[in-house]
């Protein structure tokens, strides 16, 4: 073994205490400095934790961002989501395949470049968009694919990629970044004028029982999907016995097609860590954890720089604006690259430094969450909606959005529009009006709340974006004409299936069963009793899925089958000659024609 | 006990005391709700999710849910039946399973249920992924072509050998069984008497050369379908049962 590699290896560990609890971030700091966790440094980073070399291999074999095999020094990741496929994702990996000389997941043999594909990184309303290291590159064109690789061969500094920058915070010399903002629909949470400190300085004015009052009042409900009552939440947190609490800002922000909570940390970091204090005084925590998912960590020292402004300025650490007894702090812990992270259990699990597998719960985490303690897990913007409350009262919260759906929502929209981006509604404005907004034209389909959600047409148009009607975490990605609607609903079970966890039966085998089963209707070689096949596996699925993720993975098929069932129906009914209407007779020829070298008797 | 209260499994009460789950509750009363990653003396894992129940409205994995007063499960019924008829087939089609030539059968909870639950054929199409087998070690033998991830060897190892030796990596579809070892099974502190050995429902992980040591025929569901020794109590004076112990 090299004992270069034992001894820094060593030294990372020692960095993060050789405590197993951040095996994310020793994995991490590993995998950035050697392109890879080799076979020994898992044997060092095993022996210096104390943990078994199965339960390092079992981490890091976990998360797409973390490898065992040696990596490039410049790691190419392009966003492989569907409005990235709508907006070119094909002729762009060609283009980077071609001029690199190598195929998707392969490494150039002078160890200079890895190309890979990834699932969505948060930036569809700028596909297509890569992540070159830790540098995100948008609007991506096959010229552009092939002038980002000519200029890196010149310098093999991703960050010298940006030419131009980004609006607002993107061009703050910590992010320095190309991507845009693109916030387009005006409201509370996104514009109103920001006055650093006043609402934490509110909050501590008055009791943590009349904090979580007004958040009650306010009705404010989860942004992350679910819609859990937020204050709810924390008062079973506040009331759960134990000496240690902690609140965690779930920024993993993983659900295809949503980008909002990007916009949120990039222009209103400051509202988002002034909620976590708050709820951290709420509920007694003296601790918080900002979870960041990989794909956004070009945005970390900057958001490690506001922390230490809000340091200095007595917003955080000890006596937080001078209140003896309150002492809070914040740390940001990186993910690395799984969508499952994004479910509060799994996310919790990946930050004691594991595998991203979600828990069974009971118990849940407002009982008994990180390292056994009372925890709360809100969203980013749920967070941004706190300090909201706080500075401008529960009742001007409530002015806006119906009765069930108190305040505004942020919605990232993407694809068939002429105005992607973040739009701030009220709750209750209906899908047209949405649509409108951004500018569809012809919208033929939405998938709204990403993969998990719902797959609605025309006549859902009149429905109304809420908890109670059409939810969503945010994600709203419009389908036109031209749009081949079932290949979109294959792309998102490819999506389920790679990012399912593997714990339970119906999320790991049943979606990579519902996937082959649709895959078969589209290639014209389904019968008709494979439509309701697909119905009640997606039902087993559903119902008997461990976490929201299997539980939500066959929406994609069972909501396009419910609207749009004719498309299904076209392709698996019997034509007049009593063959199905999409078989292809050569095509279900041409093995045994390339076998046995002869052309079919039937052609020409 | 004074702090009993009742649970109600498809309309039959049954006792239940504060803290079991409603497979413990379950099995006291001689109900059987179907079972592969759980095992009384482990615990729950909640992985294989047959043991899905409908407890008062909401669907739960039995070996996890605790029970509460008055709860209303339905188990036995035609909705759940099918639900569990498609999580065996789903484990048969995942994994590269060979009944006939397999040396667990009769004694295989996985082909059990099958034969319980009236599962000939799969509808469903085979994976066919290649799957190792480690037949480093000179007593024990893994065939991860059997494995359906239920993490009894994981649980059993750690919690009643007081030894690490089993792990899963990777995940979604490409899970499998790990080693605690950088190679193979024969590297690590596996002992032919660990209860990890004792513990698993498919013949994923055995003792070499003990297959046949009970002969075809008077094997345990040879006779009995897999659930009889539960649905037996029920008809047999309730004595309060101890949960079995792994291995005996
Ligand atoms: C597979 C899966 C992925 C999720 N991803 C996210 C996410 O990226 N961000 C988020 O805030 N919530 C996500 N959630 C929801 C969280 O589990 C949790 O409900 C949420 O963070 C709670 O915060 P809220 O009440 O403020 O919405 C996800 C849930 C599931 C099942
Ligand atoms: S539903 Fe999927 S992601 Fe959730 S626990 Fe089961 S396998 Fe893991
Ligand atoms: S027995 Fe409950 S999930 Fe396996």
């Amino acid at each position: 073994m090299s004992e270069d590699l034992a001894a820094r290896v060593s030294a990372i560990c020692r960095e993060y205490g050789s405590d197993a609890g951040r095996m994310m971030d020793i994995t991490r700091a590993v995998q950035a400095g050697f392109g890879c966790v080799s076979e020994q440094a898992v044997e060092v980073i095993a022996a210096a934790t104390d943990a078994t070399v199965a339960d390092v291999e079992s981490c890091v074999s976990f998360y797409s961002f973390l490898s065992s095999e040696q990596k490039g020094k410049v790691v190419i990741r392009l966003s492989d989501d569907v409005p990235d496929r709508m907006a070119g994702f094909q002729r762009v990996l060609d283009a980077f395949s071609d001029e690199l000389g190598i195929q998707p997941g392969e490494t150039t043999e002078d160890g200079a470049f890895t190309l890979e594909t990834t699932a969505c990184i948060g930036l569809s309303d700028q596909a297509p968009g890569a992540l070159i290291n830790d540098v995100p590159v948008t609007h991506l064109s096959s010229d552009s694919a092939r002038e980002i690789v000519r200029e890196l061969r010149r310098h093999m500094d991703p960050r010298r990629l940006v030419h131009e920058e980004g609006d607002g915070n993107n061009a703050h010399p910590q992010i320095h970044s190309m991507v845009r903002n693109n916030a387009r629909g005006m409201g509370a949470i996104l514009y109103t004028p920001y006055n650093r400190g006043e609402a934490v300085n509110k909050a501590l004015s008055i009791s943590p029982k009349e904090v979580i009052r007004a958040i009650k009042t306010a009705r404010l409900r989860g942004r992350g999907g679910a819609g859990f009552p937020a204050g709810m939440k924390w008062e079973f947190a506040r009331n759960a016995p134990g000496e240690a609490k902690y609140v965690i800002c779930n920024a993993d922000e993983g659900e295809p097609g949503t980008f909002k909570d990007r916009v949120l940390l990039t222009e209103r970091s400051d509202r988002v860590f002034a909620g976590m204090t708050i709820a951290g005084y709420a509920i007694g925590a003296a601790h918080g954890i900002l979870y960041l998912r990989a794909e956004y960590k070009y945005l970390r020292p900057f958001l490690e720089a506001q922390l230490e402004q809000r340091r200095e300025d007595g917003l955080l650490g000890k006596s937080v604006v001078g209140r003896e007894g309150f002492d809070f702090d914040i740390r940001i812990q990186m993910g690395a690259g799984a969508y499952v992270c994004g479910e509060e259990t799994a996310l919790i699990a990946s930050c004691l430094g594991g595998r991203g597998d979600p828990w069974n719960r009971p118990p849940f985490p407002a009982v008994e969450g990180y390292l056994g303690c009372p925890t709360i897990v809100n969203n980013v913007e749920t967070l941004c909606c706190v300090t909201k409350i706080l500075e401008e009262g529960s009742a001007t919260f409530c002015e806006y959005g119906t009765r069930q759906s108190a305040g505004t929502k942020l919605l990232s929209i993407s694809g068939d529009c002429l105005r992607p981006g973040v739009y701030e509604v009220a709750f209750g404005i209906t899908l047209r009006q949405v649509l409108e907004l951004c500018g569809a034209e012809e919208p033929v389909a939405v998938q709204v709340g990403g993969p998990s959600g719902q797959m609605v047409g025309e006549s859902d148009f009149d429905r109304q974006i809420c908890f109670d009607d059409l939810p969503t975490g945010g994600s709203m990605m419009v389908f036109g004409p031209d749009r081949d609607l079932l290949e979109i609903v294959e792309n998102f079970m490819d999506f389920f299936v790679e990012e399912s966890c593997g714990y339970c039966t119906p999320c790991r085998v049943g979606n990579v069963l519902l996937r082959e089963t649709l895959s078969r209707v589209r290639n014209g070689a389904a019968e008709p009793q494979d439509l309701d096949h697909l119905e009640s596996l997606g039902e087993t699925v559903r119902k008997t899925s461990r976490c929201g993720l299997g539980q939500n993975s066959p929406n994609p098929i069972l909501s396009s089958l419910e609207n749009f069932r004719h498309l299904y129906e076209d392709l698996v009914s019997e034509a007049p000659d009593g063959q199905r209407r999409s078989f292809d007779l050569d095509r279900a020829v041409q093995e045994a024609a390339e076998i046995t070298g002869r052309d079919p008797a039937h052609a020409g | 006990m004074s702090d009993e209260f009742t649970v109600y499994i498809d309309g039959v009460e049954i006792a239940a005391r504060p803290g079991q789950t409603v497979i413990e509750a379950a099995d006291e009363a001689g109900v059987y709700i179907p079972r592969l990653c759980h095992l009384p003396g482990l615990p729950p894992h909640g992985s294989c999710r047959m043991c899905t129940v409908i407890a008062n409205g909401r669907s739960a994995s039995a070996c996890y849910q605790p029970v509460s007063p008055g709860m209303v499960v339905e188990n036995d019924t035609d909705d759940m039946l099918e639900h569990r008829k498609a999580l065996i087939e789903m484990l048969f089609v995942e994994g590269n399973h060979f009944c006939m030539v397999c040396e667990k059968s009769g004694h295989c909870e996985l082909q059990a249920l099958a034969y319980r639950f009236g599962v000939t054929a799969p509808r469903f199409p085979y994976h066919w992924f290649p799957r190792e087998v480690d037949s480093s070690h000179p007593e024990v033998i893994v065939d991860r072509n059997r494995c359906i991830l239920c993490a009894r060897c994981v649980r059993a190892s750690r919690d009643l050998d007081g030894k690490q030796v089993f792990h899963f990596k990777h995940r979604g579809p490409h899970k499998k069984l790990s080693v605690n070892a950088t190679a193979r099974l024969k590297d690590t502190d596996i002992d032919v008497t660990d209860a990890a050995l004792d513990v698993c429902p498919v013949g994923a992980l055995m003792r070499k050369r003990r297959a046949y040591d009970v002969p075809i025929g008077e094997r345990l569901y040879d006779h009995e379908p897999i659930g009889s020794d539960i649905e037996h109590r029920a008809s047999s004076a309730p004595d309060p049962v101890e949960p079995a112990e792994v291995g005996s």
